[in-house]
């Protein structure tokens, strides 16, 4: 009887402990590992295929930008994949709406339309991002990286960085 | 001091039990069902012009069980902050043919690409959605309508 009282009660403390973690990940902050070398070198600077994922970068993602969705040049965001939308992907904000982007691979200047984004990865040759699949909606963002929390030694706030290469309207 | 130490466990109890309740109703607005009021004309005459209050359930469209003719709530790729009430037409893969009433009547076909949903109002004539800004991706749906709630209390029931 008093087994499963403990099981009962053990029962209702990780449900209870479940819920607010899951609140407090969906609302406040939480913590996401970041895979692949597109963010190199401000995340996952060295491809360590010997230790495998837990040699990745473990980040803190902040949704307190999502109350009002601003954003600025330079914040590192977290979004869903426009093409897939089981998938997250890390990037750079390089152009807000309004702004103009240089495409020096096809030599077109493109405006980035209203609500949506320019994202860029640190990496250029290993990364897929705007320069593939253009803009996107703002809405697709789902946090913005504020720390590197995982390893030890890399530990420290992620600055943000402006590229001098894109022109925004003054 | 005796007290103020039982003074301390009642607030922390208190407080408990409030987180409880708060994350409780966090979960269920977000992964189950909740109400929601819509208004506007780009529903007509599905949904009325000057309201309605739906049930929203957020289960079908995270096992990805949406399908053309279903109504959603998309957060508007123009403005993040606002989120749009339309119906699915075509998923990715599709191809669907569409009219704008004021461009002359000039018919487009497009093929929705992956990952997209093409979504349109039921009243063409005022409302603002694939056929101005395009296929929406996936990740921009936040819920699907499933059940008219007592508000307007004529129209109790479910939605196709």
């Amino acid at each position: 009887m008093a087994a499963h009282n403990f099981l009962w009660s053990l029962t209702k403390n990780c449900f209870t402990f479940g819920l607010i973690g899951l609140t407090v990940s969906d609302r406040y902050a939480s913590i996401v590992p970041v895979r692949g070398s597109s963010m190199s070198p401000t995340f996952n600077p060295t491809t360590d295929s010997f230790m495998g994922s837990l040699s990745d970068d473990h980040v803190l993602m902040e949704k307190f930008c999502l109350q009002k969705y601003k954003f600025s040049h330079g914040d590192v965001i977290v979004f869903c994949s426009p093409s897939n939308h089981k998938e997250k992907h890390v990037k750079r904000i390089i152009g807000l709406p309004g702004d103009w982007i240089g495409t020096p691979m096809t030599n077109d200047v493109v405006k980035v339309p209203n609500g949506h984004c320019w994202v860029e990865g640190d990496n250029p040759s290993s990364s897929l991002d705007s320069r593939s699949f253009g803009p996107i909606p703002l809405g697709l963002v789902k946090g913005r990286v504020t720390h590197i929390l995982w390893p030890p030694q890399r530990v420290r706030h992620v600055e943000r960085k402006n590229h001098q290469k894109r022109h925004s309207p003054s | 001091m005796r007290r103020w130490g039982l003074l301390a466990k009642e607030a922390l109890t208190q407080t408990l039990t409030f987180a409880r309740f708060f994350c409780l109703f966090h979960v269920t607005n977000h992964y189950l069902w909740s109400p929601t009021l819509v208004f506007g004309p780009s529903m007509l005459p599905t949904l009325n012009l000057t309201g309605d209050v739906i049930l929203a359930e957020y289960v079908s469209h995270r096992v990805g069980r949406l399908g053309p003719g279903d109504i959603v709530f998309v957060r508007s790729p123009v403005d993040p902050n606002k989120i749009v009430t339309k119906r699915i037409v075509g998923v990715e893969g599709d191809r669907v043919t569409y009219f704008k009433p004021r461009n002359g009547d000039s018919c487009h076909t497009v093929v929705v690409p992956k990952g997209h949903v093409w979504i349109q109002g039921d009243n063409l004539y005022a409302s603002r959605d694939s056929r101005q800004f395009g296929p929406v991706p996936y990740g921009l749906i936040e819920g699907k309508a499933f059940f008219r709630q007592v508000w307007p209390p004529n129209s109790f029931g479910s939605l196709g």
